[in-house]
């Protein structure tokens, strides 16, 4: 029996692990962990910002993916995992980019520099943007999925330019960069691979709730496009005959 | 200091878990317009 | 698909001198936006002298954006673009006609601008090669990214909103490389402006090639 609602045995068992890993994270991050030598507690916030960064990056890649393969074989599967993978991923690319704001305020005395990373990601969360703006204009499903797998691409395409681009720029310039400056090891080390681990398991969860939705809404729209087809048809007076 | 690690904190995980509890309340909404056969990709 | 492409840009370039949309309200906007930006800044500390290089290609951008919808609205006219759809041109030749005729266009924009930076922003114009290739390929680049997201953009009620929603974080990288080759070229910077050159021949050659294999797919959309 289908519940009516996104959850399932593997989402719950996926969700505690993940609040469960949260919660060790929190404990390393903010207490057992020490502060770091340069940057002392601020560095905290690094616990934060990498691991949402990893997310996001992988939301861009699993939007591209799910776009050639939609392009390719005309998968809905992957086209709905491209559209869910862009809007969790849009909100991981805003979180990455307020994280290093307000990791970057205390460490380096402002919010924002102009370095390779930070620019790309600002670029990005546009781009993400704008192919959740071409998603939601309304069109036929088929032409929807089609736009928007092509801006998917051209994004793609031009993040690497955009990265190598501002890199090259900025590299004349010394400017402040967001990472990790001293090396780190040990626990920190530790706390920040699981970090990342939680993350990403927090993202797939995301994910899995957003794809089912998704397709539900598309089976909303379908089942619409149905209703109206068959009431044109009764209209018309042509009889509706069911195949068994 | 502190304060900027807990604005930060707490920013994340308020918008995270707005966002999941907006996610399944969407769901739960669609899923009742939506015939059980069809609710699933599985 | 070359003789396509002289086709649909020869089409697109007669429309142009016939109605002179570009040299009557495209172009005027590009020097506007040049008489602005000395509004903004201050025109005597020699600001603007610096900053000719990106206020010029800033301009540019802008302005590519009005020739890009107006290259596009021509075909949304009168089923235009079903027509085009069904006249068995070859669609990368479409794609590099409307693209090239975009790029005409802007060429003549940039010389304008050009003239326009010389006379307003009293810059001296050096490094001609560095100047016109950076100018040749940049156009490239943004004319082919313009039409890809022209032609998605087109017929949508939206498009004058979106169309710069999707076309300026992508054209980024050419507004980045082409000031700074053209810092080199004006002598401001001790930067190589040829490895920006690189980099704008890049992305053009890249959106050229996305707009070739990708424009029928694009232009089957209702």
């Amino acid at each position: 029996m289908v519940p009516a609602h996104t959850g399932s045995r593997t989402t719950r068992l996926l969700g505690l692990a993940v609040l469960a890993g949260i919660a060790v994270v929190l404990v390393l991050a903010l207490a057992v962990t020490g502060p770091d030598a340069v940057q002392g507690d601020a560095a905290r916030l690094i616990y934060l910002h990498v691991p949402v960064a990893v997310s996001m990056n992988v939301g861009f890649g699993l939007c591209t993916l799910g776009s050639v393969m939609w392009l390719w074989k005309k998968s809905r599967w992957w086209d709905t995992v491209a559209v869910s993978a862009a809007e969790v991923g849009l909100v991981f690319t805003g979180l990455t980019l307020v994280t290093g704001m307000v990791w970057g305020r205390p460490t380096w005395g402002v919010y924002w520099t102009w370095d390779a990373r930070l620019t790309t990601f600002s670029l990005l969360f546009l781009l993400y943007l704008g192919y959740l703006v071409v998603r939601h204009l309304p069109a036929d499903l088929e032409v929807r999925n089609r736009r928007s797998a092509y801006v998917a691409l051209l994004a793609f395409v031009d993040v690497p330019i955009v990265y190598l681009s501002v890199s090259w720029w900025r590299g004349l310039h010394q400017t402040a960069t967001l990472s990790l400056s001293s090396t780190i090891s040990g626990l920190m080390l530790f706390t920040l691979v699981l970090g990342i681990v939680v993350s990403l398991m927090g993202f797939l969860w995301l994910l899995v709730h957003r794809f089912r939705v998704a397709w539900l809404e598309d089976e909303v729209e379908i089942a619409g496009l149905d209703l109206a087809i068959s009431e044109r048809r009764a209209e018309a007076g042509i009889v509706e005959v069911s195949t068994p | 200091m502190w304060g900027y690690v807990t604005v930060g904190y707490l920013l994340v995980f308020v918008v995270v878990f707005a966002y999941a509890i907006h996610v399944l309340v969407k769901g739960r909404s669609l899923s009742k317009q939506v015939p059980p056969e069809n609710r699933r990709w599985m | 698909m070359f003789r396509d492409a002289a086709l649909v840009a020869r089409k697109d370039l007669r429309i142009e001198w016939r109605s002179r949309v570009t040299t009557n309200q495209v172009a005027p906007f590009a020097v506007l936006v040049l008489i602005l930006f000395a509004f903004a800044l201050d025109p005597d500390r020699g600001v603007l002298q610096r900053a000719t290089a990106g206020l010029f290609w800033v301009a540019i951008l802008f302005s590519a954006l009005l020739a890009v919808q107006r290259a596009f609205a021509l075909e949304a006219a009168d089923g235009n673009r079903d027509a085009l759809r069904l006249s068995g041109l070859n669609p990368a030749g479409i794609f590099l006609g409307k693209a090239g005729a975009v790029a005409l266009e802007l060429g003549a924009l940039e010389i304008v601008l050009g003239i326009g930076v010389v006379i307003l922003y009293s810059t001296t114009l050096s490094g001609w090669l560095l100047l016109i290739t950076t100018c040749v390929v940049a156009t490239i680049g943004l004319a082919a990214a313009g039409s890809l997201y022209g032609v998605l953009a087109a017929g949508l009620r939206v498009r004058e909103t979106l169309l710069p929603l999707l076309l300026l974080p992508v054209v980024a990288p050419v507004l980045l490389g082409a000031t700074r080759a053209f810092e080199a070229a004006l002598g401001q910077s001790t930067s190589d402006g040829w490895s920006w050159v690189e980099l704008l021949t890049t992305f053009a050659v890249i959106y050229v090639a996305f707009g070739v294999l990708a424009f029928g797919s694009l232009l089957e959309e209702a």
